[in-house]
């Protein structure tokens, strides 16, 4: 019953953690692109890794907080450029090919040992080399803080400072999305994902719609490596392609092309994996699955679940049938 | 130059020690790594039996949530990894790197595998014997490799890459013909190369089989998974009418539940294939291990079976019908499911056997092997022309080639760069690929 609890409290903390705000901001950036454009972005922890990096490296080379973020939010429109010049007038696949593999090369090169004096290398970035500027902003003062299963530090590193900030940007980019969707650009967007052609035939420059989709998911993919990145430390290796992956799950079962579908598929996703991972921890026993076999089973399990949902809930928990990417039946 | 410890380990353990011993002292980027909350280090120091260090030894450390790491000893024979998980890792010292005439004493394991701890330093000592202490091995300045381009490095990357390539190219057949009949782009293809490689270590090495039944019942049951496959999945979503854009995500989750079976089973390390030290060829500034030779023959009858198939027999030439025109091919009388089914049959068993001869030339097959392969696979199929069986033999040659010549100028870890670099160039400037036709980009 002890573990149970356990298991309970886990849950609880993660739904409230910076790590799953960063999660909910990725895939609202997702949305953007797939469900609301309809681009196959397979490279969105690319995004997060390099607005991260770009970050961590400003602060640590001097730069003030402001400059910084601008710095990370501008590396992000130069990746979304990189990659969407070539491959946003071709098939959907195209652009799914080109993200993963971009995606995985910042991951290589982060963490070469050749680039250790500015990255560095495998062992990434401390935390604390580049989290100063954040905390030293912050207005809550010293001291702890909690209710209920949540207890935290008012201003450290994995504080109520950086859940406060992290959660009040996802609000603030759900209504951003929310407004962009009903104004005439979103509208074009929608049209784009349901029929290019009949767009094109409107006089709409789709490329360049596109684009400024790509673009501007990419940019919130970059807020959210930050936000990642803030409480903990950077490393190259835990922005790779199950990352990606994570986003996509949380999205899709959330709900593509809905407001809160993304925010609610990341709280459900840590909470299921937390939940599996728990209850196999718990109930089989070490002979048949260790304590590290649990951790894959619940990783098998999400890949299952991702496949699951395609196939059966495309629209996912909240999504709406019709307004789907993809043209189910 | 780095390029060679990291080429030499982490892809190719079996190039020749002249290369190891021509490591200079760099890494000195691996001597820190401080434990804390979220960090653990392994780390370990290896001397020489005279007592001096042994330096430029690489250790290839992997393990839990797909560490995969190369390090070579710094100039006190220390190395040390920063871990982000606990759990098991695996170290292996590339015996072909240590300092000359030595080698790992008869007690130590290799690999071995250590239980690392957050917060926490883990040592492990490998112990070496043989060679005379005073010999003029390790801790001399080693000669300069770092002056450029020779022909002999060049000759030496060059077979390799045609050994890449040729691998590649057999692998990645199965994923245009798949693209070519179905329009499907599988992004679980790479798993179907580990699995080959994964079922063969079980055989070969688990059961103590003999090599060759070994890949053949690998490469039997390699495609039944493939025709499972076709007939469990992709038939029936197909049926439903299920878009294309749909089932690629369907695949990708495949990936994700694959790659993380393997490593349900076989953990997180790299596990070998065939436990005998491989030999070497020399021929001429050529230095290539006898599995290599063995692997480049049998994937150049393969892909000719599959060229003489395609071109010569009735079911070939059928399967290029339906990748030309499926409605058409289906109203001229041929069974369309049937041609996919064979298709996926045949990328599968291409797929594993293509696998198993990776973790021989690797010298060991990792769950992410498969995975790693995929970028070179799509740059291939895509430089080639997506969907053309012989544009993608064409396009693995040059990627490999391009792949590997690559590490003459840049450090090993670019070499991935590279494949992506083409894949735009080829991108702007020839969508539809080298064989490919245009309606098929748009």
């Amino acid at each position: 019953m002890n573990e149970l609890m356990t298991t309970l409290n886990a849950i609880l903390a993660s739904a409230l953690s910076p790590g799953t705000a960063a999660l909910a901001i990725a895939a609202i950036g997702l949305n953007i692109h797939f469900g609301y454009t309809g681009l196959l972005n397979m490279g969105q922890a690319g995004f997060m890794l390099i607005g991260a990096y770009a970050f961590a490296i400003s602060i640590i080379g001097g730069l003030p907080l402001i400059l910084a973020v601008i710095i990370a939010l501008a590396a992000a429109v130069l990746f979304a450029l990189v990659l969407g010049v070539p491959t946003l007038k071709l098939r959907g696949d195209y652009l799914a090919i080109v993200t993963i593999s971009a995606a995985e090369i910042i991951r290589m090169v982060g963490r070469s040992s050749l680039l250790t004096n500015i990255t560095g290398g495998s062992n990434g970035l401390v935390g604390n080399s580049y989290r100063g500027p954040f905390t030293d902003l912050s207005f809550l003062g010293d001291g702890q803080s909690g209710f209920g299963p949540w207890n935290y530090d008012n201003t450290g590193s994995d504080g109520w400072w950086i859940r406060l900030v992290a959660w009040a940007l996802v609000a603030l980019f759900s209504v951003m999305v929310f407004l962009l969707m009903r104004s005439p650009w979103g509208r074009v967007l929608r049209g784009i994902r349901e029929d290019e052609d009949a767009v094109r035939a409107l006089g709409k420059n789709v490329y360049s719609y596109k684009m400024q989709a790509l673009i501007l998911g990419g940019v919130l993919g970059a807020v959210a490596g930050v936000v990642y990145i803030l409480p903990a430390s950077l490393q190259a290796d835990s922005m790779g392609r199950s990352m990606t992956f994570f986003i996509w799950t949380a999205l899709l079962l959330g709900g593509a092309a809905t407001i809160f579908g993304p925010i609610l598929g990341a709280i459900v996703f840590f909470a299921l994996r937390l939940l599996v991972q728990g209850l196999a921890g718990q109930f089989v026993p070490a002979s048949i699955m260790t304590s590290q076999q649990t951790e894959q089973f619940s990783w098998i399990l999400i890949g299952v679940t991702l496949m699951l949902i395609v196939i059966f809930r495309p629209q996912g928990i909240l999504g709406n049938k019709k307004e789907l990417s993809f043209n189910a039946r | 130059m780095i390029v060679f410890a990291l080429l030499g380990v982490f892809l190719f353990g079996t190039s020749s020690p002249a290369f190891a011993a021509t490591t200079p002292p760099t890494a000195s980027a691996s001597a820190s790594c401080t434990a804390d909350a979220t960090t653990g280090c392994i780390q370990g120091t290896i001397n020489q039996p005279s007592g001096d260090p042994a330096v430029g030894v690489s250790l290839h450390v992997t393990g839990a949530g797909g560490f995969d790491e190369t390090i070579t000893t710094n100039d006190q024979g220390k190395w040390v990894v920063a871990i982000t998980t606990a759990g098991q890792y695996q170290v292996e010292v590339d015996e072909s790197s240590l300092p000359e005439g030595q080698s790992l004493d008869a007690s130590a394991t290799n690999p071995a595998t250590v239980d690392a701890a957050l917060n926490k330093n883990t040592g492990r000592i490998f112990k070496l014997t043989g060679g005379s202490g005073d010999s003029s091995s390790g801790t001399t300045a080693p000669t300069d490799s770092s002056g450029g381009v020779t022909w002999e490095r060049f000759l030496q990357q060059a077979a390799s890459g045609l050994r890449l390539g040729l691998l590649l190219a057999l692998a990645s057949v199965g994923l245009s013909l798949i693209y070519g009949t179905t329009g499907l782009s599988n992004f679980a293809h790479g798993e179907q190369v580990t699995l080959g490689g994964i079922l063969a270590y079980v055989f070969a090495n688990l059961l103590g089989w003999n090599l060759i039944l070994a890949a053949i019942v690998t490469v039997v049951i390699c495609a039944a998974t493939g025709y499972i496959q076709d007939w469990l999945i992709w038939k029936p979503l197909r049926r439903r009418g299920m878009s294309n854009m749909q089932m690629m995500i369907v695949t990708i989750g495949l990936s994700l539940a694959l790659q993380y079976t393997f490593q349900f089973f076989i953990g997180a390390g790299t596990v070998r294939i065939d436990r005998s030290n491989p030999k070497t060829v020399d021929l001429g500034a050529i230095t290539l291990s006898e599995q290599s030779l063995w692997a480049m023959l049998i994937a150049v009858i393969a892909i000719v079976l599959v060229g003489f198939f395609l071109l010569r027999t009735r079911i070939g030439r059928a399967t290029r019908a339906v990748s030309d025109n499926p409605a058409l091919s289906a109203a001229s009388g041929i069974n369309v499911d049937g041609i996919i089914r064979l298709v996926w049959t045949l990328a599968a068993g291409l797929a594993g056997l293509a696998g198993i001869m990776l973790g021989l030339v690797l010298n060991g097959i990792s769950w992410q092997t498969g995975l790693q392969l995929l970028l070179l696979m799509f740059a291939a199929t895509t430089l080639g022309g997506l969907g053309t069986a012989f544009g993608a033999l064409a396009g693995a040659l040059i990627i490999g080639m391009v792949v590997e010549l690559t590490n003459l100028v840049l450090p090993g870890d670019f070499k991935y760069a590279t494949a992506l670099l083409i894949l735009i160039l080829v991108l702007l400037i020839r969508p539809q690929g080298i064989f490919g036709r245009r309606e098929r980009i748009g």
